[in-house]
């Protein structure tokens, strides 16, 4: 294509934009509304899918709590029994002394509070490490028959749940994204119709002329690219900012615990805008090609 | 330069347009399409443009078979032609010049022919004095010679032109004929459909009659030859 064709097909598209602008408006707003749901969908597996694959390293490690009246020797013995249990990578004990000066440690600033317990309540434990988490079950079952344990706790079912909820997430999701998304190619197909209309009588003189297809077609495709592209700008910037402020607010003002799951604010854009960009812009040329089609018989 | 041969054409609700027409088209030739309304002038014309299909036959254009022309060449096929209609059909928000130029722009001229070419056919139509003005501005003689500028521009082979005078009083009619007739002297074949029974008898040139889809007369400086 030719430098000067490519200036004319900019212009073309832009002055069709310009004419119609309450629905150049409401075609922007469809794509920017579509892809702002898939932002916040975006959002939800990703911290949910992010906070379980966290757990999950978790997971590999199983704390024993060993019953709070067993003397040093069967402390001992029943470290040897679990030893004996194949399929055990590690195994460390963890007084109940230890287990407090942890527990105060993820407290943070706040630990002092802790202070004030007359009495420390936690468990003595074993914590183990598994070889293949595929087996964890049977380890876990061969462990609790052991005499001395209190209680297993181990993350598989949070785990799964939380991978249950990411993906219920992702499904219904997409159905939503899947309606959203057909709604802004129909709009944004009426609104290259309405520009087909206004340069119909351009177009007929065009086709005697001698004028190729597709320098018909393009400066519409351009024009739904571009209202596809605002869109997704308009996207990227909400999802951004309103993430950033979700974030600091939670971050800032609920305990630190959580925070430390949400994938920062950086990383989460990384995959937002090339995929807004390129969503909404493709959204945008699908409703000029459905348009063409039907409205313009070349 | 036109060569029809056997052409048929039966539109899909069965009415047959065209019964097979053979006819051949010199490049120098001037030629009148006359008959009555629904007679097939319409579908000659649209067959030439490639705008619709013969059902029989083969269409062939400067020695080229354009019959079973696929759809991305037959923009290239109609750059061969230039088309000139009753109503104008001209852009009212452009002037003179940017009407004509515009028929070069979409078919990718690059600016330095355009400014050579346009002022060159403005003269030629005699509209030099006119390149600024809007089409609300001009009369319909004027407006006309515009649409003629701009279907040559490019400088067809063919032009067709489908009832040019059908809104103009004769003396513009006339006009209008000396227009199309000297660009037929200058080396391109026209090829008029008309009812103007005036302008055919005195023009003396070579007259095709339709009539129900067939070919009922063809002569070399004919005459309209019907009542009214």
């Amino acid at each position: 294509m030719k430098a000067r064709t490519v200036k004319y097909t900019f212009s073309q598209g832009f002055k069709g934009l310009w004419r119609n602008r309450g629905m150049t408006a409401a075609s922007i707003g469809s794509v920017a509304a579509s892809l702002m749901i898939l932002g916040l969908i975006i959002i939800l597996v990703l911290n949910i899918s992010n906070s379980a694959e966290l757990l999950k390293m978790q997971f590999d490690e199983v704390q024993i709590y060993l019953q709070d009246d067993l003397s040093v020797q069967e402390i001992d013995s029943v470290g040897n029994e679990i030893e004996e249990i194949s399929g055990i990578s590690e195994i460390t004990y963890e007084s109940k002394e230890e287990a407090l000066s942890k527990f105060k440690e993820s407290w943070g600033e706040e630990g002092y509070l802790l202070d004030s317990l007359e009495e420390n309540t936690l468990p003595n434990s074993y914590i183990i490490k598994i070889e293949n988490l595929e087996i964890a079950d049977e380890i876990v079952n061969e462990i609790s028959v052991i005499e001395g344990i209190d209680e297993i706790k181990y993350y598989k079912e949070v785990v799964d749940q939380l991978l249950n909820i990411a993906s219920f997430i992702r499904t219904a999701g997409l159905i939503i994204i899947l309606v959203l998304v057909l709604i802004a190619v129909f709009i944004i197909s009426n609104t290259i119709k309405l520009t087909l209309n206004a340069r119909r009588q351009e177009i007929g003189i065009m086709k005697y002329v001698g004028a190729t297809n597709w320098f018909i077609r393009w400066p519409f495709i351009l024009e739904g690219m571009f209202l596809g592209f605002m869109g997704g700008v308009i996207a990227i910037a909400t999802v951004y900012f309103g993430y950033n402020y979700v974030f600091e607010a939670i971050t800032d003002q609920f305990f630190v615990m959580i925070s430390v799951h949400m994938i920062p604010v950086e990383s989460m854009m990384d995959k937002v805008i090339l995929m807004f960009a390129v969503l909404g812009t493709g959204v945008g040329a699908l409703g000029s090609i459905f348009s063409l089609r039907r409205h313009l018989r070349v | 330069m036109i060569e029809l041969r056997n052409i048929s054409k039966t539109y899909s609700k069965g009415v047959q347009a065209l019964k097979n027409i053979n006819l051949k088209i010199d490049k120098e030739d001037f030629i009148f399409l006359v008959g009555p309304s629904g007679a097939g002038k319409s579908t000659f014309i649209k067959l030439l443009l490639k705008e619709e299909e013969p059902t029989e036959g083969n269409i062939i254009i400067k020695d080229k078979d354009v019959t079973n022309l696929s759809r991305r060449k037959v923009p290239y096929h109609r750059r061969n032609i230039g088309i000139v209609f009753q109503d104008f059909r001209l852009l009212p928000n452009k002037t003179v010049y940017e009407n004509v130029a515009f028929a070069m722009q979409i078919i990718e001229a690059s600016s330095k022919e355009i400014r050579r070419q346009v002022p060159m056919i403005l003269g030629m139509v005699g509209l030099s004095n006119k390149a600024s003005s809007y089409p609300h501005e001009l009369s319909g003689g004027e407006k006309q010679r515009v649409s003629i500028a701009r279907a040559i521009v490019n400088n067809p082979s063919i032009l067709i032109a489908d009832e040019p005078t059908g809104n103009l009083d004769p003396e513009t009619a006339w006009e209008i004929m000396k227009v199309l007739k000297q660009i037929n002297r200058r080396g391109t074949t026209v090829l008029m459909a008309t009812h103007a029974r005036d302008i055919v008898d005195i023009m003396q040139q070579r007259v095709i009659a339709l009539e129900k889809g067939r070919i009922v007369r063809d002569e070399q400086r004919g005459a309209y030859g019907y009542e009214g």
